[in-house]
């Protein structure tokens, strides 16, 4: 029981990570019908960049702040300098950018900052956090940084004007022009926000993964899969397929393990994680192709 | 009276296709004109035209000053509203999220909620629905929700896109009767597209008749209401 526990909670905060990269990644595609490949490096860049900080000797939540505002300046530019000028180039162009921009973080990350693998400290004070035997103070720091970033996400874009222009932009950017919204003022913001939220994961999970050039790799995939689960369009779907994704590859591999044990017949296990997943990706887009909590567009023709 | 718009030798063009060629018209402070035309003679390319929301050429004026080449939101915010065809809704979002974001620039919080209140003298039955998707809205009071949006923008000039479209008999009318209110009392001047020639010429003080993406005709309303041709093609009679 203990460890089904221990299973669900590692699993809550490796979903709470999984949310925060497919939010990064639905923000963006619903404003631009794109995915951006380079989400992740750009989470690792990120993440490096606090590492820079803290080696000056910033204490570690400022140099989370810092980072997460200098991510937002890197997402801002790279829409301004690098997209815009894509604006109406085809698709196959953008994906070629994206994937040109995932090698240039990679290497611009090993050249700065070399390939070896580094320790990432972790904020939350080892005793008196979490619960013994149930959730690690990591772990339970990780769920609850993570939610405060989504909560104040939503806030944002459910509460303030900005948000409000944001959202309408994404919806329909020609009617949006209409209302006197600067869209591609709003688009840059986005890739910001983005960035931003890259950023909290990278930073977050770096302390379970270690910082490396290739530390974003899986779990950029295990965001792909959150979105798709909750449906790429719907940012809270993406947040909810996270967290579902999150704990379910957890107790799929828990349960292999307890077959194992009971009958002594190796089924699935821990080795088999993504194999769930991306499973249970094609489960889903088999049986519900807009993902669990998309919307089915319908069009009149 | 100063006309509040003069478009004068206005081309407009969709890629290499040109579809108007040298339209030219004016909009008087405080009146209604009416844009009339079959389908594809250029009426909603006329006003995407006013709006740069297609390639154009020629000069448009706006109370004096030229606006052609300014960035859509740009012109907007010269406080010309355009309720483009199909409405624009936002559907995913409230009613209330659908007018407020017409004012999203204003920091002033208490004005734009008087501004809302008065935007519902003319549309209460918006109010009713303030918290609804507004996908979830019937034609008529999207259609009504549209014009409520244009008007958060305080315009002094609303480009208006068919408004009749889809919309039962009754409704139409109801939106006309609104629309005339709201240029009264409002002192809002309206460039008005429509198929619907005979309602348009009543409401209307000018008139265009545009054919093939140049000015055929024009004059105040009640003689273009008796020309024999306007009166065969477009009025049926």
């Amino acid at each position: 029981m203990e460890q089904l526990l221990q299973q669900f909670a590692s699993g809550l905060a490796n979903g709470a990570i999984y949310a925060c990269v497919a939010l990064a990644l639905v923000m963006i595609y619903v404003s631009t019908d794109h995915i951006n490949f380079a989400q992740g490096e750009m989470a690792m860049f990120s993440t490096y960049i606090s590492w820079q900080l803290m080696s000056w000797g910033m204490s570690f939540w400022i140099a989370f702040i810092l980072t997460v505002i200098i991510s937002f300046a890197m997402g801002v530019l790279i829409e301004r300098l690098i997209l815009r000028p894509l604006h109406n180039a085809p698709v196959l162009s953008i994906i070629v950018v994206f994937i040109g921009l995932l090698a240039i973080f990679n290497s611009m990350a090993g050249a700065f900052w070399s390939y070896l693998i580094k320790e990432f400290p972790s904020p939350f004070p080892k005793a008196d956090f979490g619960i013994a035997g149930v959730i690690g103070p990591h772990q339970l720091g990780v769920v609850l940084v993570t939610l405060i970033v989504l909560g104040l996400l939503f806030a944002f874009f459910r509460y303030t004007p900005l948000g409000l222009a944001m959202r309408a932009a994404a919806q329909n950017p020609q009617m949006a022009r209409l209302v006197g919204v600067r869209v591609d003022w709003m688009l840059a913001l986005g890739w910001g926000l983005a960035a931003s939220v890259g950023a909290v994961a990278g930073i977050m999970v770096a302390h379970i993964v270690y910082l490396e050039p290739n530390m974003m790799g899986g779990i950029l995939l295990y965001a792909f899969a959150s979105a798709l689960v909750g449906g790429i369009s719907n940012p809270a779907g993406a947040v909810a397929g996270g967290f579902i994704v999150g704990i379910l590859e957890n107790m799929v591999a828990y349960a292999g393990n307890q077959i194992e044990k009971a009958t002594g017949v190796y089924i699935i296990g821990n080795g088999e994680k993504l194999t769930v997943a991306l499973i249970i990706v094609i489960f889903v887009l088999t049986v519900k192709p807009a993902g669990l909590f998309g919307r089915v567009v319908v069009r009149r023709v | 009276m100063a006309a509040l718009l003069e478009v004068s030798g206005l081309k407009a063009f969709y890629g290499q296709t040109q579809s108007l060629y040298d339209v030219g018209f004016e909009i008087p402070m405080g009146g209604i004109t009416t844009l009339l035309g079959a389908n594809g003679a250029g009426k909603t390319t006329t006003l995407r035209a006013i709006c740069n929301m297609v390639r154009t050429d020629g000069t448009i004026r706006f109370d004096g000053k030229n606006i052609r080449g300014m960035a859509t939101e740009e012109i907007v915010r010269q406080r010309i509203a355009h309720v483009p065809e199909g409405r624009g809704t936002f559907t995913t979002l409230t009613v209330d999220e659908n007018l407020r974001i017409a004012a999203y620039t204003r920091k002033d919080k208490q004005a734009v909620k008087d501004e809302l209140e008065r935007v519902f003298v003319y549309f209460p039955r918006l109010k009713e629905r303030i918290q609804q998707q507004a996908g979830t809205l019937s034609g008529g009071e999207q259609q009504m929700l549209a014009i409520a949006r244009a008007l958060m923008l305080k315009p002094r000039l609303m480009l208006l896109d068919e408004p009749s479209f889809g919309l039962a008999p009754l409704i139409v009318l109801e939106i006309f009767r609104i629309l005339r209110r709201i240029n009264e009392e409002e002192k809002v001047s309206i460039l008005l597209v429509e198929q619907n020639a005979a309602l348009a010429l009543d409401l209307a003080t000018h008139a265009y008749v545009l054919e093939t993406g140049k000015v055929v005709m024009s004059g105040p309303s009640d003689v273009v209401k008796n020309d024999e041709n306007v009166r065969k093609s477009y009025l049926g009679y």
